[in-house]
């Protein structure tokens, strides 16, 4: 997993709530058996009308947006499914942060695992980033280091993390290969339960 | 005196391997459920670094949602095949115990596990999908995870994971003829929302879940996951292990007993506290039925479809708009008036025997409105085997309905059982997003006995009237 630490980048607004992981990557494309090659399905019937053309209507199809790594939304994204595939939609489209007003707690989860930085902001942040990236190419700067997101215009808001994903976002470590550091504490336990 | 505790705090306490300040707790897993879907990438990655499957005597596999519910050994779809094949292939080579479509034992993860007796009271059960909260209706603390962590059970069998908070969802009270478990979870949804139980394991407690067989408490924990909430579990009672007994993995004589008394102290103590309560008065549930595009979009069948120039915020005004249109509907039409042309009745929320026979006490002696294409989807091989002893299939079958095999099927139709474009199906699933059951389908969530009502009607109707006059 690669490391991150701070990043810099063009925002996409999403201004709904409640997106579900079925939106983010619809169930007929959850049969691939590799875990590479999702982002051209990340929001497939969003992005595509049903004979495949983009759909012009669709704020992420803007041309201001194409190389955007900042996807921005409102409450409970990545609802519903615990799918991975979501996230690795996300991750493989180009998006290294999302920023929202709250997330569903398995999808905050598996983008950890895969070195996406979700942050939680207030309903007041969202709009106001959601507003200028409608408006113009708008850029923000994560750092994770400091939890502090800024742009070029005066905003600076800082962000909570726990120290546990913060630490894995910030080496891109592999957790198993963590575990299994403990693997005397686990043998134990299992020991203790037989 | 020791502090009370409720039961996700002891369940929590008994399985933390290990504690460090800033860091979650390394939990202990003691059931792990694998289905074709999620697994994949993760028996990949245990190869490329060389892992194995730590305690493949705690896994069991089953495949679910890409089979076909007409032909068990048919999958048309290569890349579904494919799937199929592969959770096949890392079973052997892992060592997993694997039910396999042909199996009898084959079934939905979620119906499976409790029938097995797999799932017991106190146990820590995962799997790679979101509907795991399930099993928290025997008292396990079950929650689903991505295929990462998938992978991180695999090859560690622990998770390193946050105490939850803990809410108690407590409902008063009885509820009414007619009114169904399905109803209740939608009604609870409805209430207070989607995300009202994110980043909490709620319980569920109260006259009203007590009263409840052991199928109706998975109906409602099924569904905690669309309230926001991982895991959902009731106290485990006198009903849990009467349905337990016997059960193929459950201990048997003198084991049987000394579970018993472990599982009866896993209960919630007297005076326990959680760090949200709500409640709910059981008596005003009504048969739900969704109108909109999450299962918090939800109305009784006497009531009529919201209107958005009644909401004040900008972005829930334009969060209704565009759910009605969706779905295909006007502000303030009553729901009652929406014809279907689908009806599915299965899914792990709603696809046990007591869910099918209650369902065929509807239909019972009526057809299946001309216009209306309905299907029958038992949650396994042994709910199908069972219904069909009693005569339950026929029942269906001389409606008109369509009797299948067992599976995931047209809750979220991996497989060839789809909603089409603009179709409007009652469904006894869990999720009525934009699209679950096939691009373009409209659904609407309802309970089994609603669900046969509204097949035989051909619109939604009140199954109370339904069933008390035998009349439309």
């Amino acid at each position: 997993m690669e490391p991150l630490r701070i990043h810099t980048g063009v925002v996409c607004p999403l201004n709904r709530n409640n997106v579900d992981t079925d939106q983010i990557i619809p169930k007929q494309f959850l049969k691939r058996i590799e875990r590479s090659g999702f982002g051209q399905f990340l929001f497939y019937h969003w992005r595509f009308d049903d004979d495949g053309n983009l759909r012009e209507d669709f704020s992420m199809n803007h041309r201001k947006y194409q190389g955007a790594s900042i996807l921005v939304a409102g409450e409970n994204f990545g609802c519903g499914s615990s799918r991975e595939h979501a996230p690795w939609a996300i991750q493989d489209f180009g998006f290294k942060v999302v920023i929202a007003q709250s997330y569903a707690d398995i999808f905050k989860n598996n983008c950890v695992k895969n070195g996406i930085l979700t942050i939680q902001a207030s309903e007041e942040q969202v709009q106001s980033i959601m507003r200028k990236a409608e408006n113009e190419e708008y850029t923000l700067t994560v750092n994770l280091e400091d939890q502090v997101v800024t742009d070029n215009q005066g905003l600076e808001f800082t962000f909570d993390i726990a120290p546990y994903p913060k630490e894995m976002l910030l080496n891109g470590w592999d957790e198993i290969g963590v575990t299994l550091n403990y693997e005397d504490k686990i043998a134990a336990y299992e020991l203790a339960h037989k | 005196m020791q502090i009370p505790k409720n039961i996700i705090q002891k369940v929590w306490q008994q399985h933390v391997v290990h504690q460090e300040a800033g860091k979650p707790d390394l939990l202990f897993i003691d059931l792990h459920l694998v289905h074709e879907v999620t697994s994949p990438q993760a028996f990949e990655g245990l190869r490329m670094n060389g892992r194995k499957v730590r305690r493949p005597d705690l896994t069991y596999a089953t495949m679910d949602h890409n089979v076909s519910t007409r032909d068990r050994n048919v999958i048309k779809d290569p890349i579904s095949k494919k799937q199929i094949d592969t959770l096949k292939e890392n079973c052997q080579e892992f060592g997993v115990e694997l039910s396999d479509r042909q199996h009898p034992d084959n079934g939905i993860v979620h119906v499976i596990g409790p029938e097995l007796g797999l799932t017991q009271p106190g146990k820590t059960i995962v799997c790679g999908d979101s509907h795991t909260s399930t099993h928290g209706a025997f008292g396990a603390l079950a929650f689903g995870i991505g295929t990462s962590e998938v992978e991180h059970v695999l090859a560690t069998q622990t998770l390193w994971q946050a105490p939850p908070k803990t809410m108690n969802v407590k409902v008063n009270g009885n509820l009414g003829t007619g009114v169904t478990a399905k109803d209740l979870i939608l009604a609870i949804i409805g209430k207070f929302g989607v995300q009202f139980g994110t980043g909490y394991v709620m319980e569920y407690t109260g006259e009203a879940i007590r009263s409840l067989s052991m199928e109706e408490r998975m109906t409602v924990c099924n569904m905690s996951i669309e309230a926001g909430a991982r895991a959902g579990l009731i106290s485990p009672d006198e009903t849990t292990f009467e349905y337990l007994k016997e059960r193929r993995h459950v201990p048997k004589g003198e084991a049987f007993l000394e579970a018993v008394a472990k599982w009866r102290a896993l209960a919630t103590d007297e005076g326990a506290q959680y760090d949200a309560v709500v409640e709910i008065e059981a008596s005003e549930v009504e048969p739900q039925v969704t109108w909109g595009t999450n299962p918090g979009m939800c109305i009784p069948i006497t009531a009529s479809v919201p209107n958005p120039d009644h909401e004040e915020k900008a972005n829930k005004k334009d969060e209704i708009s565009r759910a009605l249109q969706y779905m295909g509907l006007e502000a303030g039409q009553p729901i009652s008036n929406v014809e279907i042309d689908h009806v599915f009745i299965g899914s792990c929320t709603n696809s046990r025997l007591s869910d099918l026979r209650k369902a065929a006490d509807v239909i019972r002696g009526h057809k299946v409105n001309p216009k209306v294409k309905a299907i029958v989807v038992p949650g396994s091989f042994s709910v199908k085997m069972a219904a069909e002893k009693e005569g339950i299939d026929q029942i269906f079958k001389e409606a008109g309905f369509e009797w299948r095999e067992a599976g995931c099927s047209m809750c979220l139709a991996m497989n060839d059982d789809i909603v089409p474009p603009g179709g409007r199906c009652a469904s006894t699933s869990n999720r009525n997003f934009e699209g679950r059951q096939g691009n373009g389908s409209r659904t609407h969530l309802v309970s089994p006995e609603m669900a046969a009502a509204a097949a035989v009607a051909g619109r939604f109707v009140d199954v109370r009237q339904f069933t008390a006059q035998g009349v439309l």
